[in-house]
């Protein structure tokens, strides 16, 4: 049985062997133990892997051969937006007047690389339709709460200290709620009405001189174009609240509307996604915060700047929220965003708009016969169906989420938004082709049929995976969370 | 219009249309009510083709000073150290940097397995019990172990060292400033915590002590006696650390801490003006179930194969939503394979080596710039990094070092009232006898 195991790094290495390459030290050797007090000098080397560089190789092969990317196939997880990662986003990020230079060196060496952060935040705010970016957080959830400080400073300078509440819809992401309580805010849930929009009557309810924001993510997690928007723009400004917008879902309305244009006085974006980060299997993101000139005093410091054709960071901010994050933001994913943007130009982001939900609605169209729809109407970039009909016989989403691995799919997001039963939200992108998609909705028809015909086949699904389900209860009951050399009675055992 | 990242034809277009039941794009985007809807093309540069825009950016790429082309002993929390090749060749394996967070671990087991092999490997530097899958950088995961403390203590104090580097102690007060926790600054003495001022600011309100290992000014901080006296007042230890200094250091793990944070990017991952690195954040046991972010797990398929999951998920911001105690949902997930790749091939000897090494040149140049006549902060208890007094304005000797093709160290007096003319310079292995030679002769030239 264990010879089926993949083995971990640590269960191939062998005493002596080594994989590094380190030049002769030049100067004289030392004495640690003469030099530093023997408390400090360490006794026992960390046990890392002894291996030859052909074995890292090999491992590291292995290992990929065992992950799904974008470009092994499709991958239509909602709210994620798997775009292809375009190549010449890695070729420019690994140039090394950008890849080596330090972030503390004079100014007047970084020159090229404040140009393109500058560049970077003109063309962010002109796509945004806001007044200033920062750069500084790292990821999407970073953005929220960022940008909920600088609301809470805004409200605090004018003295307004009771504005101790945030709303948020019932069908946001997880981090909203998360980051409004990290930032000190209490979270109230706005409900959705029957067409899976924001219920404006229930807004109007929980709005009131303690809201300090609403955050939005527009299209909505359904994908639903938030049709009201200037209406509630009106509620929460005219309560004297803020509005924040989720950038998760921009790949949906550029240069179709822009959030500054919707009333928005803060959004953040999530270049990983709408502009192709990549992923890197979860990380490292980027989440730009733009905001509305009011807003503006209280940008992360230093602020990026460009006077007389020179750029300049600004440590003078006095109403600033202060730092979020050492140095200025991933600059090497911002570049890549950068890269991207200057690769598709206005014609090009217009085009991924348009290309992005013609996909998801046909799609939809294709696929609404053999699930539940609970939204009928056009969708924007991504749609959510409900397995409740598959429910009924037995099957759940989960399970067909599995079946699909079968076809050499990445399953869509399931269970989310919380408002949907069963719940899988797909979201195709715009650099998929037809041929793809429609593979994609043959398979996802097929499953309709076998959960009808033959509900154990899904049931018990992946069958082709390198693993089948594995057991998430033990893991959370027992947590391994690290290899431990197995010792020599468990050795005698096996 | 076709563009090589978008395949749809106008004949798919015009398929695509007739079974939605429409004629035009369009309609898709008719309930953008008229008055929000946009209607100019945006103004932004146009597209360029892959060639022109190789080219603009390499040229702007050109403007900037690089460690490459320059000797650097610029550190400070960002180091040039040896990147062994192989790691750019396992990052860009696509099935890695393609792939989205794993939450479907039937094809995400190259993943999980990669970050539950980064977490064994941070234990083992750090001696610490376990490792979550990473974080944004180290200065953000200092201030995640600053909010953990006061959650788990229910304190609301945080005493953080003035030898912790400046740019995370703004993010720990940003931060805490954000959960109205109060950060109280420990003060320095010669170089190290003023471990006298920190008896007087302990308190029975106090969440943890948070210093930093080797601290800021490349000083060793004698740990245990620091850690003692956090526990004595029930508060929580927090050690930032420089992952690549345990090769030779003491791990924290042994020396008391309860958290054990830092940034792996002295492991395989390049400068990049400031980011992304790679936090990580390693704790004891009876913290495990209040660590930040994700943490990947070992566990048994129905047929009894080996697996890994994310695990612990209860901790999460997508399952607690308002009751969270942090937001963080991505990590540094292909940084933390880049670190990964790189212990792995300095592995149990070459991570105690470059350590070694690290030392050396720095002592090296310590006893350099001694011999110049130049006065060094501290003893010998210094790792990669060392203060000195360069006896004039360290802005106007950068600028002659750089026309010499050397970057210079850092300014402390940027950051640190009193430490006018004192930089901070870092010797990693990657800086030879000869630049070091040549950076101390420099600076005595410009001196005389």
């Amino acid at each position: 049985m264990h010879n089926e195991n993949q083995p971990l790094i640590f269960e191939v290495s062998k005493p002596g062997r080594i994989g590094y390459s380190l030049t002769d030290l030049d100067v004289p050797e030392v004495d640690l133990s003469a030099l530093l007090p023997n408390s400090l000098v360490r006794k026992e080397d960390a046990a890392l892997p002894e291996v030859s560089e052909l074995d890292i190789m090999r491992h590291y092969t292995a290992l990929s051969n065992r992950n799904h990317g974008v470009d092994t196939g499709f991958y239509p997880l909602g709210s994620c937006t798997m775009k292809y990662n375009p190549k010449i986003n890695e070729a420019v990020a690994r140039i090394p007047g950008f890849a080596n230079i330090h972030p503390l060196q004079d100014e007047s060496t970084v020159q090229g690389a404040m140009e393109v952060a500058y560049d970077l935040q003109e063309h962010l705010c002109e796509i945004t339709g806001m007044d200033e970016v920062t750069l500084q957080p790292a990821a999407g959830a970073h953005g929220e709460w960022t940008a909920l400080m600088m609301i809470r400073s805004f409200h605090e300078a004018n003295g307004d200290t009771g504005r101790t509440k945030v709303l948020v819809p019932d069908s946001a992401h997880g981090t909203n709620p998360a980051s409004a309580t990290v930032a000190g805010f209490d979270t109230v849930t706005v409900n959705s009405d029957e067409n899976g929009l924001v219920d404006i009557e229930d807004l109007k309810a929980k709005v009131g001189d303690d809201t300090a924001a609403l955050m939005l993510t527009n299209p909505n997690t359904l994908g639903l174009f938030e049709e009201h928007i200037m209406e509630m723009a009106k509620i929460v400004h005219g309560a004297g609240g803020k509005l924040y917008y989720d950038g998760a879902n921009l790949n949906a309305v550029m240069s179709k509307a822009r959030p500054g244009d919707m009333g928005f006085d803060a959004v953040h974006l999530n270049l990983h996604k709408t502009f192709t980060g990549p992923h890197g299997g979860g990380g490292p993101g980027s989440g730009p915060v733009g905001v509305k000139k009011d807003l503006a005093a209280f940008l992360p410091k230093p602020v990026l700047e460009k006077n007389d054709g020179v750029y300049t960071f600004n440590y003078d901010v006095p109403q600033s929220i202060g730092r979020v994050k050492p140095f200025y933001g991933n600059f090497g994913i911002y570049l890549r965003a950068y890269t991207y943007i200057r690769s598709m130009g206005p014609d090009g982001l217009k085009a991924v708009t348009e290309n992005a939900v013609l996909n998801a609605n046909y799609m939809m169209r294709r696929l609404e016969p053999f699930f539940d729809l609970p939204y009928p109407q056009h969708c924007k970039h991504e749609f959510v169906l409900s397995g409740r009909r598959q429910k009924k016989l037995g099957v759940r989403t989960l399970d067909m989420a599995k079946r699909l691995l079968d076809f050499g799919f990445h399953p869509p997001t399931v269970y989310f938004p919380l408002n949907v039963e069963e719940g899988m939200m797909i979201e195709p992108t715009e650099t998929e082709s037809k041929e793809t998609l429609d593979s994609f909705i043959d398979a996802m028809i097929q499953i309709a049929k076998e959960v009808e015909e033959n509900p154990e086949i899904v049931q018990e699904a992946p069958h082709t995976t390198v693993i089948s389900r594995l057991d998430e209860t033990k893991a959370a009951r027992k947590p391994v969370l690290r290899y431990t050399p197995a010792t020599e009675e468990e050795l005698v055992k096996a | 219009m076709m563009h090589r990242y978008m395949p749809m034809t106008e004949a798919d277009r015009e398929e695509m249309l007739n079974v939605i039941g429409i004629s035009s794009v369009d309609e898709l985007f008719a309930d953008i009510p008229e008055s929000v809807r946009f209607t100019r093309d945006l103004a932004i540069k146009e597209a360029k083709s892959e060639s022109a825009l190789l080219k603009e950016l390499s040229r702007l790429a050109a403007k900037n000073a690089d460690s490459k082309q320059f000797a650097s002993f610029l550190g400070a929390g960002v180091y040039d150290h040896y990147k062994p090749i192989i790691v750019d060749h396992v990052i860009s394996r696509s099935e890695f940097y393609t792939a989205y967070t794993p939450y479907q671990p039937e094809i995400s087991q190259g993943e999980l397995q990669a970050i539950f092999e980064f977490q064994t490997m941070i234990c083992e530097l750090t001696g610490m019990d376990l490792a979550n899958s990473s974080m944004y950088d180290g200065g953000t995961a200092l201030a995640e172990a600053g909010t953990l403390a006061a959650g788990h203590t229910k304190r609301k104090k945080l005493l953080v060292s003035e030898t912790v580097h400046p740019e995370s102690r703004d993010v720990v007060r940003s931060y805490a400033d954000g959960q109205q926790i109060e950060v109280i600054t420990i003060p320095q003495k010669d170089g190290v915590t003023d471990v006298e001022e920190l008896k007087k600011l302990l308190a029975d309100d106090t969440a943890a002590v948070l210093v930093q290992y080797p601290n800021f000014f490349g000083q060793v901080e004698e740990l245990q006696a620091i850690g003692e006296l956090a526990h004595d007042n029930g508060a929580l230890f927090v050690v930032s650390s420089n992952p690549l200094a345990l090769g030779i250091l003491t791990p924290p793990g042994e020396l008391g801490a309860d958290i054990t944070v830092g940034d792996a990017q002295p492991f395989g991952i390049p400068e990049q003006f400031g980011g992304p690195h790679c936090g990580y954040f390693a704790v004891t046991k009876k913290l495990m179930r209040k660590v930040p972010g994700r943490l990947v797990g070992e566990t048994t398929d129905d047929q009894g194969r080996r697996g890994y999951v994310l695990t612990l998920q209860a901790r999460e911001q997508h399952i607690r939503r308002d009751k969270a105690t942090s937001n963080i949902c991505s990590n540094q997930a292909l940084n933390a394979l880049a670190a990964s790749v790189a212990m792995t091939a300095l592995g149990k000897t070459g991570a105690r080596e470059i350590a070694y090494q690290n030392y050396a040149k720095t002592h090296y140049a310590k006893q350099a710039f001694e011999k110049a006549g130049f006065t060094v902060l501290g003893g010998n208890s210094h790792f990669n990094e060392i203060v000195v007094d360069c006896k004039r304005s360290v802005k106007e000797l950068n600028k002659q070092l750089l026309e010499q093709g050397i970057i210079g160290g850092y300014d402390l007096s940027l950051t640190y009232a009193g430490m006018e003319n004192h930089a901070l310079f870092a010797v990693t292995e990657q800086r030879t006898k000869e630049e070091i030679d040549a950076l101390v002769q420099e600076m005595e030239a410009v001196h005389a």
